[in-house]
């Protein structure tokens, strides 16, 4: 066991981890932040999406050990903390782009960090960011029209 | 997974010593790797993080022109970086995988994996790169030897990868539709003294160089030099996403797709 | 809702946002996996990597020695515990009952497929588990695998269960009476298409891999399970009664945030039972977490069907008779409902939109060894729906007709209309749905387009389909008839609190679909008060009514109805109250906008004041009623719903490389009354991609060996999000249902059952059009290589 030390939402963590501890189960099983899931064993459905130094990372798919020192934003901390959902998480609320909310937590991530490198992304561009992150639920649909939307982009809104 | 000691040095010659213990093993991005050891196919008894070497991180010129990417360098800033320097090879990097794995891989572990649908010994191939090690340089044509296998010795690292940029070069790459892994994909590069064609995905033999395309195109580089020109099925990769008459067919078409969007 | 409206802001009708999203969206829902147990232990299966074989031993003695290891579990330790039970009994076309193989929750004596159970080990840690199920020493002697479904009933094929003596399950015909008639139409036709084809097989791939918590309460001998089901009652009736013997008033079962079903979590599986087994033997919880790679060998599959189609018609083009020949996959066990897919749920949908006097069709479902095969996601309707659509489309091609057209002059018009495949239609309007999709399809700009893709050297096609489902599913009786073992009622209690507000506690289960957002509508809507007045719980036995769960498109067509029923006596019995309160006869008292008045007068009393006079009997007719405002209802439908529709797909084919791009997709559907239009568009977003991942990309593929080629991610395609389009939906043609309270009829299967067809009709005219006239028919998944290989032919 050795011990790891990082920032996740802002807050300063530290826990002894074997070498195989992944980021995600450090997440989960460590600080309890279950909002980070695991749909795939091959690093492809992206349901376990955060940022390591403000970039989109697949928590399954990183010790925790590499994540030493470094910043760690996951969906638990997208929200104000007085529970504003921030203008991605209302943009999937007002388009209709989740249903189970299982993949979300990723999606949600991958869209935060694709409008952090490219603020007006075109509907393709959306498209190929989200390579992946697997929905089983919305045929993409909403999703991609609600990564439009929350970049300020004119879109018909699904809830009205 | 199996358990494993990690240990994450800072420098070559820490990971090196590091490597130096039995069944000790490099971990790069961990793209490939991390499933693997979640398989449980690989079983280290230590796992050397080459996460925080800075030393062999970053993109730049050399004296000779040449692209020099550390073997620690991401897909993603591969993409960002040598985009104004190298565009074929900073577009080719930008289709890597996923965003997120683009994150986290590395040059230097896909070319020490080899996978034989990986996009990066394309380019390095086509390239004519000379992959440096701490040990030694190794021209591409060299480094390469089929399918998970290449010149690198037990605890050797990729420390660089030095790539000679051509004068018009282009990546063609037709995805397996599950893993996006290049189901066939081929890089085309032309320079002043020829030009040269790799092919990944395609060859049980990984990589490899079409050199009758090749000769060819040296003549005239344009799509309808390849007309006369097939690859044969025998040695391709037979699946579910494709038979080797298909390979074959696709080596051509994208082969022809990169001389023309290379110009 | 007709478009002209302005949206309304709350109730049925009005496209209200979801609340769940909320902690879906805040990574704070409480999915299974989220789930920890003090003193929690975990197991890891043993699982065959072989197909097919007889266990010789099982030593667990090093297995059981390692570090963290509690004990090692095998077939032995369930002696006294019944099998995993299957749902549905299928009766044969000679009247015997289906073959019906024992389903031991630990392979015992023989492994039948690659991921078949063996042992399980229970240790501190997941991966302590891990090491020690490595430790098992398994010695099975590998026998010949039957993975062909044909192949499996030739004599000499090796039998996946012995003790049947055969691997036909069963050989069912429907109508059997039919088939003299049809044969003899089919003498007498003008003409016959036929058509040999395949459905290929599917992994469902809910992105929540399933997951089951054990825990045992000694001091009250309570058992708790918490899982990932579509239906938690089904599975405490199921594992209760038939696989541990625990009654029911002992076992709850909790199905909490559940990240997907399609199908695949409908389905009693041994893993539930074990943990709540071995939590009882270990006095510890026990937590299964499946890995992505086991779910693709534990999870049951769907479709794997192949069948021999034909169709007669007469010189005009009316449909005359059709017949078909399918082969069924049950894989290695019966799964829960599977018999019932190719059968009950598969036959009855084959005259589709049309008036076919005489239809027969035979079905011979066979054992290999595979993974079992159940319902998916539309379950038997989509194979259904492929069959007659596609082989409609190549007829109209082989007579010189308008596919449209000829669809057109066999549809059915006059309701109820009742097919020569015992059911009932009771309403539709399928011209309507062919005309509004011929609109939003934009089919007369479609010639412009086919020249735009010419010029950058592409093949454009444009393919056209209809679908018929029966869903709601459906009558107790009748479903008990056709060898169900199980009620298909649902149930609800609404409660209604002293101060208005309303908790809806149903049998259904949302797992994606919204139903705490609609079904909160529904009851805003009948009282006149507030959405966030009504709070719905669902998934927990301990605190719902005996519900049969979601799935068949049935929650708010089933469900939805008895929340109705019970929000009816609800609302009956606070007339009364408030009758007694505003000094009026009950006839006179109307509720609106939340509040009871006396017709004709200004008198009135709030819904609150009512509610809170309920429970506070101080001025009260004790006499009459009792104190308190709360009912449960059950609703058994009469009939089945049956949402239609119309789809329209348009591709571009690559004639290089054979890679196929939907550029547009439109789809029209009739569900009757609409609830949330905003969620209802998403089910069909959702299935519309479900259907582009079966016809393009997703193939369960085993070798003849009994592996799975497409064993993970890295093989098996799943949809991403630059492999669709955006959706054009519309649902404004609206036949309402007849025979339920809200007039719906269901929304959740649709997509998937009607794209199938339209993408196949779309690249077979796309290459049609190319001059590849030779090109017919192509399996799906239709992937580039398929693709290039059809075109190569000439």
């Amino acid at each position: 066991m050795t011990k790891v030390s990082m920032r996740v939402n802002g807050r300063p963590v530290s826990a002894e981890v074997e070498g195989r501890t992944l980021l995600v189960q450090f997440l989960r099983e460590g600080l309890g932040l279950t909002g980070t899931h695991v749909g795939c064993d091959t690093a492809q459905c992206g349901a376990c999406v955060v940022h390591v130094d403000g970039r989109a990372t697949k928590a399954c798919n990183v010790f925790a050990m590499d994540c030493d020192g470094a910043e760690v934003a996951t969906i638990e901390g997208m929200a104000a903390p007085d529970g504003t959902l921030s203008p991605i998480q209302q943009a999937f609320q007002d388009h209709h782009g989740l249903q189970c909310g299982f993949c979300t937590p990723g999606m949600v991530m991958s869209a935060a960090a694709l409008l952090d490198e490219n603020p007006r992304p075109t509907e393709a561009e959306v498209r190929e960011y989200l390579e992946g992150n697997i929905c089983r639920c919305t045929g993409y649909h909403n999703i991609v029209k609600a990564i439009l939307a929350a970049s300020g982009q004119p879109v018909a809104v699904a809830a009205e | 997974m199996y358990a494993f000691d990690f240990v994450r040095p800072t420098s070559v010659a820490d990971a090196v010593a590091a490597l130096g213990e039995a069944d000790a093993q490099a971990l790069g991005g961990g793209q490939t790797l991390i499933p693997a050891l979640k398989q449980r196919l690989a079983s280290p008894s230590t796992l050397v993080s080459l996460g925080a070497i800075a030393e062999i991180r970053g993109v730049c010129l050399d004296d000779d022109g040449r692209v020099c990417i550390g073997g620690g360098t991401t897909h993603a800033t591969v993409a960002r970086q040598a985009a104004a320097h190298y565009p074929a090879l900073a577009a080719m990097a930008g289709r890597i995988g996923d965003p997120a794995v683009r994150n986290r891989g590395t040059l230097g572990g896909s070319l020490a994996n080899n996978d034989p649908s990986a996009c990066y010994p394309a380019a390095v191939l086509a390239s004519n790169a000379t992959v440096i090690t701490n040990t030694r340089r190794i021209a591409a044509d060299d480094y390469f030897q089929g399918m998970f296998t290449t010149a690198l010795e037990e605890g050797e690292l990729i420390t660089e990868v030095r790539f000679p940029v051509p004068q018009a070069a282009n990546y063609q790459k037709f995805v397996q539709p599950a893993s996006r892994f290049a189901l066939t994909a081929v890089f085309v590069a032309r320079f002043a003294d020829g030009v040269r064609v790799a092919v990944t995905g395609a060859s049980e033999e990984g990589v490899f160089r079409w050199t009758e395309a090749e000769a060819a195109l040296s003549d005239s580089f344009t799509p309808g030099a390849l007309a006369a020109l097939s690859v044969p099925a025998d040695g391709m990769i037979d699946d579910l996403h494709g038979t080797p008459e298909y390979r074959a067919h696709l080596v051509r078409v994208l082969t022809g797709r990169a001389v023309a969007a290379a110009g | 809702m007709p478009k002209d409206h302005a949206p309304k802001d709350r109730g049925i009708g009005a496209s209200s946002r979801r609340r769940e999203d909320v902690r879906f969206l805040t990574g704070t829902g409480r999915y299974t996996d989220d789930i920890n147990l003090h003193g929690q232990a975990h197991v890891a299966f043993v699982r065959s990597d072989v197909a097919h074989g007889r266990i010789n031993a099982v030593d667990t003695e090093a297995a059981a020695a390692m570090p963290g290891v509690l004990r090692v579990f095998t077939a032995a330790d369930f002696a006294s515990a019944g099998g995993i039970p299957c749902g549905w009994q299928v009766t044969d076309r000679h009247g015997a009952v289906m073959k019906e193989p024992k389903h031991p929750i630990l392979a015992d004596g023989k492994v039948r497929h690659v991921g078949d159970p063996i042992a399980a080990v229970v240790a501190e840690t997941y991966e302590q588990a891990r090491d020690a199920a490595e430790a098992v020493v398994v010695d099975i002697e590998e026998l010949p695998a039957v993975i062909d479904m044909k192949a499996a009933i030739e004599d000499d094929s090796p039998l996946v269960h012995d003790d049947l003596g055969t691997n036909l399950c069963y050989d069912w015909g429907f109508v059997e009476d039919n088939k003299a008639k049809v044969d003899a139409a089919f003498k007498a036709a003008h003409h016959v298409t036929t058509l040999e084809l395949v459905n290929n097989r599917l992994i469902p791939n809910a992105m929540e891999p399933r997951v089951a918590v054990g825990d045992y309460a000694f001091g009250t001998g309570d058992h708790t399970l918490y899982t990932t089901s579509q239906n938690p009652h089904v599975i405490r009736l199921l594992m209760g009664a038939f696989v541990l013997g625990i009654p029911e008033h002992k076992l709850r079962v909790v199905a909490p945030d559940v990240g997907g079903g399609f199908g695949s979590k409908i389905f009693h599986y041994a893993e539930e039972a074990f943990v709540t087994f071995a939590a009882k033997a270990l006095r510890r919880p026990v937590k299964w977490t499946c890995q992505r790679s086991e779910s693709f060998m534990s999870d049951a599959h769907g479709r794997d069907h192949v069948t021999k189609i034909e169709l007669a018609l007469d010189a005009e083009g009316h449909f005359q008779a059709i017949r078909t020949e399918t082969y069924a996959n049950m894989g290695a066990y019966l799964s829960t409902f599977a018999p019932s897919v190719p059968t009950w749920l598969h036959g009855t949908l084959m005259a589709g939109n049309y008036k076919t006097p005489n239809i027969y069709v035979n079905v011979k479902a066979v054992f290999t060894n595979t993974v079992p095969v159940d319902a998916y996601r539309g379950a038997g309707r989509p194979e259904a729906t492929y069959q007659l659509e596609r082989v409609i489309d190549m007829a109209a091609r082989e007579m010189g007709m308008d596919p449209i057209e000829l669809r057109r002059k066999n549809f059915v018009t006059e309701f109820p209309y009742e097919t020569p495949v015992a059911v009932v239609y009771d309403t539709g309007d399928y011209h309507a749905t062919m005309d509004k999709l011929i609109e939003i399809a934009d089919f007369a700009g479609f010639e412009a387009r086919r020249a735009e893709s010419a010029k950058k050297g592409l093949l454009r096609g444009l393919g056209i389909n209809c679908y018929i489902e029966a869903c709601g599913i459906a009558p107790s009786q009748l479903v008990g008839q056709l060898g169900a073992r199980a009620g298909l009622y649902e149930s609800a209690t609404v409660r209604v609190n002293a101060t208005g507000g309303v908790v809806v506690m149903t049998g259904s289960h949302s797992h994606g679909q919204g139903h705490e957002t609609s079904f909160a509508q529904v009851i805003s809507e009948m009282i006149g008060i507030q959405e966030d007045q009504v709070e719905i719980v669902h998934g927990d036995t301990a605190n719902t009514p005996m519900g049969m769960g979601t799935y068949g498109s049935r929650s708010i067509a089933v469900g939805g109805s008895a929340m109705v029923k019970a929000a009816t006596k609800v609302i009956d019995k606070a007339r009364k109250i408030a009758a007694h309160l505003l000094e009026a006869s009950d006839a006179d008292i109307e509720l609106k906008d939340g509040k009871f008045s006396v017709a004709g007068t200004d008198k009135s009393v709030e819904w609150g004041a009512v509610t809170l006079a309920a429970y506070v009997p101080h001025n009260y007719p004790l006499d009459q009623i009792e104190p308190g405002l709360e009912e449960t209802a059950f609703y058994d439908p009469s009939n089945f719903t049956y949402p239609a529709g119309a789809y329209a797909c348009e591709v571009e084919v690559d004639p290089d490389t054979g890679k196929v791009t939907v550029c547009r997709f439109a789809a029209t559907d009739d569900f009757g009354n609409i609830i949330n239009p905003m969620i209802v568009d998403g089910q069909v977003h959702g299935g519309i991609a479900q259907g582009i991942g079966q016809a393009l990309l997703e193939n369960a593929s085993y070798d003849a060996d009994g592996q799975l080629l497409s064993g993970s991610y890295m093989d098996y395609a799943m949809p991403r999000a630059d492999d669709v389009p955006f959706y054009t939906v519309d649902h404004s043609c609206q036949t309402p249902c007849t025979h339920n309270p809200l007039g719906v009829k269901g929304c959740g299967e649709a997509g998937a059952i009607g794209t199938p067809p339209a993408v196949v009709n779309a690249v077979v005219d796309a290459l049609q059009r190319a001059g590849h006239t030779h090109v017919t028919h192509i399996d799906m998944p239709l992937s580039p290589a398929r693709v290039w290989a059809a075109m190569q032919t000439n």
